[in-house]
């Protein structure tokens, strides 16, 4: 990353005249655009840059110098799982043979793009102890939506049409309960235990003839394994209701614990998240959903199926499926890169993920527990939330200890989440992080924690060394400035 | 252990247990009960080396066919220049996250400004947010968007000229959420003004959505059409071929309240059907009931300019199960993707993108329309690059297979005697001659 802020827009570099691509020459200008009718037609060309094309890739380039990412150092963002992304997934994705494909043509001429979502379904209902998987969802949010879809068309399907609340835990990743008002449920919250985990006298009289199923994810929020899982799913099952596991954590599990074992019904992955696929600033990712036996048919259209006969794929749908929530097979390009990373992995090594990543994670918080408050002691799994920093009197917030770590070049953990502390602090080294860099993150962590009693002022008004400073975030919201046309209206 | 993704030694493990007090991997997993453990490898493959994953994803392409591409359909396959891939390849954008920490993520931060810009501008729209995961996704928050904002109605009319893929996923979301999807009938390939007019007037509809060019690429006339559902309280909302606003009358003219739709057309590679963008945009008075991301301009503490995610309080992490969406990120690297698409092809190359492929759609036409089995299926409607046409031969799907033998996806068949075929600037004169060519050798064997 470069610390020198570069801070263009593509449109202050636009001249009249000047442009960046080639095209064929028109064989046929006989048939002349021109000669629609004008009244369908746009009055002026769209206010777009005119640049020539070096001009453009030095602006794009000089914008990625302003940016971290993994590549550039070490991301414990808890709860998104910044691990390493495999460059040969990158040149697997891009292989010439799949990247022209048309969604819609003749699947005869598909069939090895077909067979690579075909494995990726199987791969992944075998890593995950469930039936069937379909790769359709774009995101892990849309994954908590298509698969509380399947959950509702569970029970629409036996007519039993009054159960309308899920059960969501309070330690909640958000997008658990606004998936469920998204797919018209109403959200029953169940509180933790000071240990963290699931309070199952708080969820007993929760659960009745109403209960549509329950969201956990596990371990949750706070890093902790839900020790009673087996417990709650007897309960919520005699309830009449379907476990539901949100796999934003599923990296721990990783060859040691599988959802479908633990008596879940129903589950997202996210393929961005567990099997390295990049995060690509915030997508694209992909979110693929499970099922147990019994539930298959209720999964989006379309579906990939190998037909054992013909020794083929088959693109099919069903009539008691829960409709569609894309428009095709999903992100393919996200998958292709699944797939390459579990061909590259193999049985062997994907069972060391999850135990490497909980090592590191334990590391770190027993390294660092004496200057940052632990508010849950004993093993975490892939990641853990500090309190803030154990010495209250200074006055430095977890904000500012965020914003410290900028200057020493890590990006900071995931800050104020989960709710359940005020100065949450939720840090996922990943199984792919050296003991070195713990080691130098954990010293950087400690400086901090010094500087904090010491030179409090440095803290809170860092950072320092980027390319910008602390932004203003209100001034950000109360006067929206979300284009360029109204940047320059507001200049004058 | 020795794996190139796992740095630990022998050594590290031991000194990183000890630390802990532990004595082994398996006794950081000691608080799970012991049946809950799987005790056995996964079921799968064996490690594979590179060379070995690219000979066999290499064995797996044998298995597809790039075509030839006469097929649209919601997807198009138009010239993508080199240098966005170089760009994306890059890691600063590739392997960052979300840009919650603006200071370090001014890149991403940046161009979702731009992309907002030009999405604006193509839109003719004020306001757009940060991107969606595709097209049929966004027209189904737009719908949600708009039963949010009736509050009271929970009813949406779309038209039946909408591309199916996109009505099936609009009523997916409906079934679930809780809304009525209403279609208003097509006639003669356009929306039947008569329908909308009957059914938006009876009071109980929040928002009308329609599509430019519509699924048989026609360029329909939505004259009053807003005012029409201003007039009844319901949002007009359009969606639209990103490529095609490079030309055709934008939302922003037709007085739409939400402009949607998929940015694919702008240069993103077919990918068999993904990752592609969705688009949304919509007028400054409604920014606050948009989905998604946005990112607004600030400064920092030094004054100077800088971008920033904004208007959060509407996202579902903090407005949890009181949200009308779970969006909770962007589909960011394809926004980069059509961001430096449009600013390579500036002002002049969408009109030229839009130039060439109407030149070779209307040669198509013509030339098939001068054999005896083709007719256009709606002679006299106006469209760009894509269009239906009936074919009045017995076997479409014998044609159909001569095309692909000649490595030719010749449209999508909507029904046995129509095709909807559509022609990109990456066809060339020939590429067009040569299935007109087989359609003409065919005619005497299909009687």
């Amino acid at each position: 990353m470069n610390n020198v802020y570069y801070g263009k827009l593509i449109f202050e570099l636009s001249k009249e005249g000047r442009c960046g691509y080639s095209l064929p020459k028109n064989e046929l200008g006989q048939y002349k655009l021109e000669d629609m009718p004008a009244h369908l037609m746009r009055d002026e060309a769209p206010a777009l840059p005119q640049v020539d094309e070096l001009t453009v890739v030095r602006h794009y380039t000089n914008m990625s110098n302003n940016n971290f990412g993994v590549d550039t150092g070490f991301y414990p963002l808890g709860s998104c799982t910044m691990k390493y992304n495999p460059k040969i997934n990158e040149e697997m994705c891009n292989h010439h043979a799949f990247t022209g494909l048309h969604p819609l043509q003749d699947p005869s001429t598909v069939q090895g793009a077909l067979e690579v979502y075909s494995n990726l379904q199987y791969s992944l209902a075998e890593i995950s102890g469930l039936s069937e998987f379909t790769l359709n969802p774009f995101a892990g949010a849309h994954g908590e939506l298509t698969g509380l879809m399947v959950m509702k068309s569970y029970h629409l399907s036996r007519g039993d049409e009054k159960r309308t609340k899920v059960i969501i835990p309070d330690s909640a990743h958000g997008t658990n309960p606004a998936s469920a008002a998204v797919c018209g449920f109403n959200v029953v919250v169940v509180k933790s235990r000071p240990d963290g985990t699931v309070d199952v006298e708080d969820l007993r009289p929760l659960l009745d003839d109403t209960i549509a199923g329950m969201m956990m994810t596990n371990p949750n929020t706070l890093g902790i394994f839900e020790h009673n899982i087996a417990e709650i799913a007897q309960l919520v099952h005699e309830a009449g209701g379907l476990m539901y596991y949100d796999g934003a954590n599923l990296n721990p599990m990783l060859g040691m614990c599988r959802p479908g074992d633990l008596g879940f019904d129903i589950m997202h992955i996210n393929l961005h998240k567990t099997f390295s696929t990049p995060h690509g600033g915030g997508g694209p990712g992909s979110g693929p959903v499970g099922v147990r036996e019994g539930l298959e048919q209720f999964l989006p259209n379309p579906r990939v199926v190998a037909d054992e006969e013909t020794m083929s794929f088959k693109v099919v749908s069903n009539d008691e499926s829960l409709g569609s929530v894309s428009g095709f097979l999903g992100n393919f390009g996200v998958i292709m890169r699944a797939y390459a990373y579990i061909l590259t992995l193999g049985k062997e090594n994907l069972r060391m993920v999850g135990p490497l990543a909980t090592l590191n994670a334990n590391y770190i918080k027993e390294c660092l527990k004496d200057c940052y408050e632990l508010p849950i002691e004993g093993v975490c799994k892939h990641e853990f939330v500090f309190d803030g920093l154990k010495d209250k009197s200074t006055e430095v917030t977890t904000l500012d200890v965020a914003k410290r770590l900028l200057d020493y070049g890590y990006h900071a953990p995931t800050i104020y989440f989960p709710l359940l502390f005020h100065q949450a602090l939720m840090i996922e080294p990943t199984e792919n992080e050296s003991k070195e860099t713990l080691d130098g993150f954990i010293e950087v962590m400690r400086t901090i924690a010094r500087e904090a009693s010491e030179t409090p002022e440095l803290v809170k008004t860092a950072p320092h060394n980027t390319p910008v400073r602390r932004l203003d975030d209100t001034l950000a919201a109360l006067h929206p400035v979300v284009t360029y046309t109204e940047l320059v209206a507001d200049n004058q | 252990m020795n794996y190139k993704y796992f740095p630990h030694t022998d050594e590290d493990i031991k000194s990183m247990l000890d630390k802990c007090g532990l004595k082994s991997l398996a006794d950081l997993y000691e608080d799970i009960p012991g049946e809950l453990v799987l005790h056995r490898d996964y079921e799968l493959p064996e490690e594979m080396s590179e060379v070995e994953v690219r000979k066999m994803f290499d064995e797996l392409g044998e298995y597809n066919q790039t075509l030839n591409c006469f097929i649209g359909a919601g997807v198009y396959n138009h010239y993508s220049p080199s240098v966005i891939n170089a760009i994306l390849s890059r890691s600063e954008f590739l392997t960052s996250y979300t840009p919650y920490q603006a200071e370090i993520s001014q890149g991403t931060l940046q161009y979702i400004f731009e992309y907002q810009s030009m999405m604006a501008a193509l839109t003719g729209m004020e306001v757009s947010n940060a991107s969606m995961y595709d097209g049929t996704t966004a027209t189904a928050e737009a719908m949600m968007m708009a039963v949010a904002n009736a509050k009271k109605r929970n009813k949406v009319l779309i038209s039946d000229t909408m591309n199916p893929i996109v009505t099936r996923v609009v009523e997916t979301y409906a079934k679930f959420h809780g809304i009525v999807v209403e279609h208003i009938a097509a006639v003669d390939g356009v929306t039947s003004r008569e329908d909308f007019e009957n059914k938006v007037s009876q009071g109980d509809v929040a928002g009308v959505i329609v599509a430019a060019p519509n699924f048989y690429g026609i360029v329909e006339d939505y004259t009053g059409w807003a005012d029409t559902c201003h007039d009844n309280k319901a949002l007009f909302i359009m969606n639209c071929n990103a490529s095609a606003l490079g030309v055709i009358k934008t939302p922003g003219e037709w007085g739409a309240d939400v402009a949607v739709g998929d940015g694919q057309s702008l240069g993103i590679p077919m990918n068999f059907g993904g990752p592609y963008v969705g688009y949304l945009c919509t007028s400054k008075k409604l920014i606050r009931k948009m989905p998604g991301r946005i990112v607004g301009a600030t400064k920092d503490m030094d004054g100077k300019r800088t971008f920033v995610l904004t208007l959060q309080a509407r996202e579902q992490h903090i407005r949890r199960e009181k949200a009308t969406s779970n969006i909770c990120s962007n589909q960011s690297l394809m926004a980069l993707y059509v961001t430096i698409y449009m600013a390579l092809m500036g002002k002049q190359g969408l009109k030229e993108v839009n130039a060439l492929s109407y030149s070779n759609a209307h040669y198509l036409a013509d030339e098939l329309c001068k054999l005896d089995d083709f007719e256009l299926a709606y002679p006299g409607k106006p469209f760009l690059h894509e269009f239906a046409v009936k074919y009045k031969g017995e076997n479409i799907n014998e044609l159909l297979d001569t095309m692909l033998d000649a490595g030719i996806q010749f449209g999508l068949k909507i029904d046995d005697h129509t095709l909807l075929l559509c022609a990109t600037e990456t066809l060339s004169k020939d590429d067009i001659d040569d299935a007109v060519c087989i359609c003409e050798g065919f005619q005497n064997i299909d009687k």
